[in-house]
C-alpha cells in the first residue's frame, strides 16, 4: 500500500524537455541580438527667422559643403574625403599661427552643408570624418594632460577636455540645386 | 552473480538523459533574457552606412526607431520607388513624426523622457532631401538626440 502511494507521487517529466524545447526555438526565432549603433548628434532646437547672432568671422570657419555629385569643397577648395580629417585637425589646432586657420580650438567652427541631392551614405561618411578629426584631438589632449586615453577619463575631467576643443558643427539649410536641373 | 554478468553483456548503459530539461531551460532563460521582440516589420529597403566614430545605444526602451528607404519589392506597386517614411509598421509622411513621438513618450517614465533618442535607419542610397525634412521636423518637436544608425567599418578609408 504504501509503496503504492508513492507511485502516484512522482509525476511524469519526461515531456518537460519537449516543452522546454519549443520555447527555446521560440525564442531563438525571435531573437535579434544586434546591438543598435550609430553616430550620436544632439540637433539644435528650432526657432523660426532665428538668425545667427553674430556670425562667426571667415578665419574661424572652416566651410565643408557637398554637392549633388556627392563632391566636397572645403573652404572653397575641392577636396579628397579621405583628406578631411587632417585637413579638420590642422584647421582646429593650428600649431603653425597660421593666419587663415582658426585662432584658437576654441575659436573654431565647422559648417556644414549639403545639397538635397547629396546621398546619405556621403553626409555620413563626412560627418563621420569630422567627428574622427575631434575624437583625435580630444584623444591626444588627454594623453597630454592627465596621461591616460580619453575614454577612460571621468566624466569632469572629460568635461575639460571638451571645454578645451568643443564640439562646433553647424549644418546650415541644405542647398536644392537638384530642383533647378 | 550469474544473472548480473548476463545482462551487461547484453546491452549498453542507456545514457540518463534526467538532466536534459535543465539544460534546455538554462538555454531558454539565457534567450528569454537576451530577447527584444522586433516592434515592427520591415516595409522599406534599409542598409545602412559604414561609420568608424560609433556609440552604442544603451537603453533600447528609450529609442525610437524611424525607417528611410526605398519600399519593397512588394509594396512598390502601391507606394512607387521614391524614399518613404516607415513608422511602427506603416509608412508614414513627415506630419506623422510629433504624433508618433508623442505616442513613445507614453510608455516612458517622465523623468527618463529627455533621454529619450531618436534612431535614424537611413538607407545609404537616401538623397538627403528626406532626411533633412525629418530632421527639420525632429527639431520642431523638439525630438533633439538623434542617432544615425551606422555599421562598425572594418578597413580605413580609400
Amino acid at each position: 500500500m504504501a509503496k503504492n502511494k508513492k507511485n502516484e507521487a512522482g509525476f511524469n517529466a519526461s515531456s518537460m524537455a519537449d516543452v522546454a524545447f519549443l520555447l527555446l526555438i521560440f525564442f531563438l526565432v525571435a531573437t535579434t541580438i544586434d546591438i543598435e549603433k550609430g553616430i550620436s548628434v544632439i540637433l539644435p532646437p528650432y526657432c523660426e527667422g532665428c538668425e545667427e547672432p553674430n556670425p562667426p568671422s571667415k578665419r574661424n570657419t572652416f566651410f565643408v559643403k557637398i554637392n549633388t555629385q556627392d563632391q566636397l569643397l572645403v573652404r572653397g577648395n575641392e577636396l579628397d574625403l579621405a583628406q578631411l580629417k587632417d585637413r579638420t585637425k590642422e584647421f582646429i589646432l593650428n600649431p603653425t599661427k597660421n593666419k587663415n586657420l582658426s585662432k584658437s580650438p576654441r575659436h573654431a567652427l565647422i559648417a556644414l552643408q549639403n545639397d538635397r541631392g547629396t546621398s546619405y551614405e556621403m553626409y555620413l561618411a563626412v560627418y563621420n570624418e569630422l567627428k574622427a578629426a575631434y575624437s583625435e584631438l580630444w584623444e591626444d589632449k588627454a594623453r597630454q594632460l592627465f596621461g591616460i586615453a580619453y575614454n577612460d577619463l571621468p566624466r569632469a575631467k572629460k568635461k575639460i577636455i571638451r571645454k578645451e576643443i568643443p564640439l562646433v558643427i553647424s549644418e546650415s539649410e541644405p542647398t536644392n540645386y537638384q530642383a533647378l536641373k | 552473480m550469474s544473472k548480473f554478468k548476463k545482462k551487461r553483456g547484453k546491452t549498453t548503459p542507456a545514457i540518463s538523459t534526467a538532466s536534459l530539461p535543465d539544460i534546455i531551460f538554462i538555454l531558454l532563460f539565457f534567450f528569454m533574457v537576451v530577447t527584444v521582440m522586433k516592434n515592427s516589420e520591415l516595409k522599406v529597403d534599409v542598409s545602412v552606412p559604414e561609420a568608424t566614430e560609433i556609440q552604442k545605444l544603451v537603453k533600447k526602451s528609450l529609442v525610437s526607431y524611424l525607417y528611410i528607404g526605398r519600399p519593397m519589392k512588394n509594396y512598390q506597386s502601391v507606394y512607387g520607388t521614391a524614399p518613404r517614411l516607415q513608422l511602427n509598421d506603416k509608412f508614414a509622411t513627415i506630419d506623422d513624426i510629433p504624433l508618433f513621438l508623442e505616442k513613445e513618450k507614453l510608455d516612458i517614465q517622465e523623468q527618463l523622457q529627455p533621454l529619450m533618442t531618436a534612431s535614424l535607419r537611413v538607407d545609404r542610397d537616401v538623397t538627403m532631401g528626406i532626411v533633412s525634412d525629418v530632421k527639420t521636423k525632429l527639431r520642431k518637436s523638439g525630438q533633439l538626440k538623434v542617432n544615425y544608425s551606422a555599421r562598425k567599418r572594418a578597413q580605413a578609408l580609400k
